[in-house]
């Protein structure tokens, strides 16, 4: 049977993140099909039957999917999965959100936020915010599972051809309505796919002197990170968290200005391939997984590294 | 209205994690316990509208070993009314729990559900989603906001890509975030009244659910390890670590 891989999208185009779960979803059987579920989302079905690793695309279109609302996705995969071994998404909080009910609905016990998969049935996931790692094997006769997308590599997102087919719409969940979404825009990388991102936390003390992570991040083409106290404290949005509850990056180059490193942090952070701590307090449990520590004050030292980065000549975007 | 309030006995968030050598588990003898921080969260969350006089009654719910009943206590402590402890021998997976919840919810009649969003040991995220399903209640995850307004509930929705707003009418489940609320720290005087509130137990067999494993724990081990950076003197020694020897920018 072939594995059913839900496309995360934002009605116009694929988000990146799908590209990840496509190359999950083909370690587990070659035969993978993808449901694209929207409204007016035409486009972003096309950018699914490119995908080299999707053999077929189904699409379903209706108003009351413009704004991927569970209790109305999960009806139309629940519908499909006599036909899938798996149902596979990703673990971000579209995945999250989605596939428990599903999983539900299908008497399966999901494995969530898997990091490798060994066979069809026996993945590899993290437990205790990283500080453990489970391998489990579903003996569910349909699996359903959430992948980490930062786990596997984005797949070819171009040169395939799979054939679209339209199906049915279900009908609308009326107790849930949609109102309204905060998307703060913005020009930098996205945090979860970033190459480098540079970090505050409650070191920088104040959401205006987050200007100095701003520069130095536009400076490499980084995206912005914070931990969970940065947050709570109001100095920057939500979807800037890194950590166990946040989102979970690994960079080639991850860089934490004042911040302690929690163990919650740690988990969203310490598989980049170059972490840099920057902080006052030498003790600071971050040093214990950075490749390089600077032991300092970072109002003197962010500005000293502006101006070591204005000094070369190049700098790798 | 009635809030039914879900929490978890975990491992504390501030405990070093240790995993057992024969990698069947992680270490929890005389490891310190804790209530799961968002159900934390939840609990404050549901005090918090029965003080604002929306809500009646608050039942707290654990599903767990004998010491779980800790949490219950602790949620007593902090407002709840009454709890209920489902004893379970050893650790339920997430559906199994939701399938136990939803027993209690048909027999309860709770307007609201309120819990975690996750729970730090297992981090599976799903039993809020789960108890929904099988309810076909709306979901309102990883809730930042909420607002009661007569028969339905404002949530504000902690997403990847900033905020959403959804409306949902009751009954309804909230899975909770961090964010959400700063959870009370119980008075002596509270946790010596909440000695004397009820708490109902519940045999799990009792419920004629199934709750057997689906999900088999092959092994549990340690992450890599990194291994040990060094110490840079100054910021121009750093920038030319990264410029020529790791190469990143």
């Amino acid at each position: 049977m072939a594995v059913l891989l839900i496309a995360e999208h934002n009605n116009k185009e694929l988000r990146p993140f799908t590209l990840n779960a496509a190359t999950a979803a083909s370690q587990i059987d070659n035969d993978v099909h993808a449901i694209l579920i929207g409204n007016n989302s035409a486009e972003a079905a096309k950018q699914l039957s490119e995908l080299p690793v999707i053999k077929k695309v189904l699409s379903v279109e209706a108003p009351h999917y413009e704004n991927f609302t569970a209790e109305n996705f999960a009806p139309v995969v629940v519908k499909l999965a006599e036909n899938y071994s798996h149902i596979i998404c990703s673990a971000n909080t579209f995945g999250k959100n989605l596939m428990p009910r599903i999983a539900a609905h299908l008497d399966t016990s999901q494995v969530s936020d898997i990091i490798k998969v060994i066979s069809s049935d026996t993945f590899v996931r993290p437990i205790y915010a990283g500080n453990a790692f489970a391998t489990v094997k579903s003996n569910d006769a349909k699996k359903c599972v959430t992948i980490r997308p930062t786990s596997f590599d984005p797949c070819e997102s171009s040169g395939g051809s799979a054939p679209i087919e339209k199906i049915d719409a279900a009908e609308e969940f009326s107790n849930t309505k949609f109102v309204k979404r905060e998307e703060i825009k913005s020009d930098r990388p996205e945090l979860g796919t970033a190459r480098i991102v540079v970090s505050g936390g409650r070191g920088m003390q104040s959401g205006d002197n987050f200007k100095l992570i701003t520069e130095i991040a536009d400076k490499l083409g980084a995206a912005i990170g914070a931990s969970r106290a940065a947050v709570d404290a109001g100095y920057i949005s939500n979807d800037h968290q890194v950590g166990q509850t946040g989102k979970v990056v690994v960079p080639d180059l991850y860089i934490a200005v004042g911040i302690s490193g929690a163990i919650q942090h740690l988990a969203g952070m310490k598989e980049s391939k170059v972490i840099v701590a920057i902080n006052k307090d030498g003790e600071a449990p971050i040093f214990s997984v950075a490749d390089y520590g600077l032991e300092a004050d970072l109002f003197e030292a962010l500005p000293q590294f502006m101006e070591e980065l204005n000094k070369l000549n190049t700098i790798q975007k | 209205m009635k809030i039914l309030v879900a929490v978890k006995r975990v491992i504390d968030y501030n405990v070093q994690i240790r995993v057992k050598e024969d990698g069947t588990g992680v270490v929890t003898d005389n490891v310190k316990m804790s209530t799961n921080p968002p159900d934390d969260n939840a609990i404050e969350e549901a005090v918090k509208i029965k003080e604002a006089g929306k809500a009646t009654e608050v039942v707290a719910i654990t599903v767990g070993e004998e010491k779980a009943q800790e949490t219950v206590r602790k949620a007593l402590a902090v407002g709840a009314d009454r709890g209920i402890h489902v004893k379970v021998d050893g650790i339920l997976e997430p559906l199994a729990v939701s399938k136990i919840l939803q027993k209690v919810v048909e027999k309860e009649k709770p307007d609201l559900v309120f819990m975690g969003k996750q729970a730090i040991d297992d981090d599976c995220n799903q039993t809020g989603q789960m108890l929904s399903a099988l309810l076909n209640w709306p979901q309102a995850t990883f809730a930042s906001k909420i607002d009661v307004k007569d028969n339905k509930l404002e949530v504000t929705r902690e997403i990847d890509e900033g905020l959403e707003t959804i409306e949902i009418n009751v009954p309804a489940i909230v899975t909770c975030d961090l964010r959400l609320n700063e959870p009370r720290y119980a008075s002596l005087p509270n946790i010596m009244k909440a000695k004397k509130k009820p708490i109902e137990e519940i045999a799990a067999s009792d419920l004629g659910v199934d709750t057997s494993s689906r999900v088999e724990q092959i092994k549990v081990e340690e992450p890599p390890k990194r291994k040990a950076g060094i110490k840079v003197a100054n910021v121009a020694e750093l920038v030319q670590k990264l410029k020529n020897e790791a190469k990143v920018i």
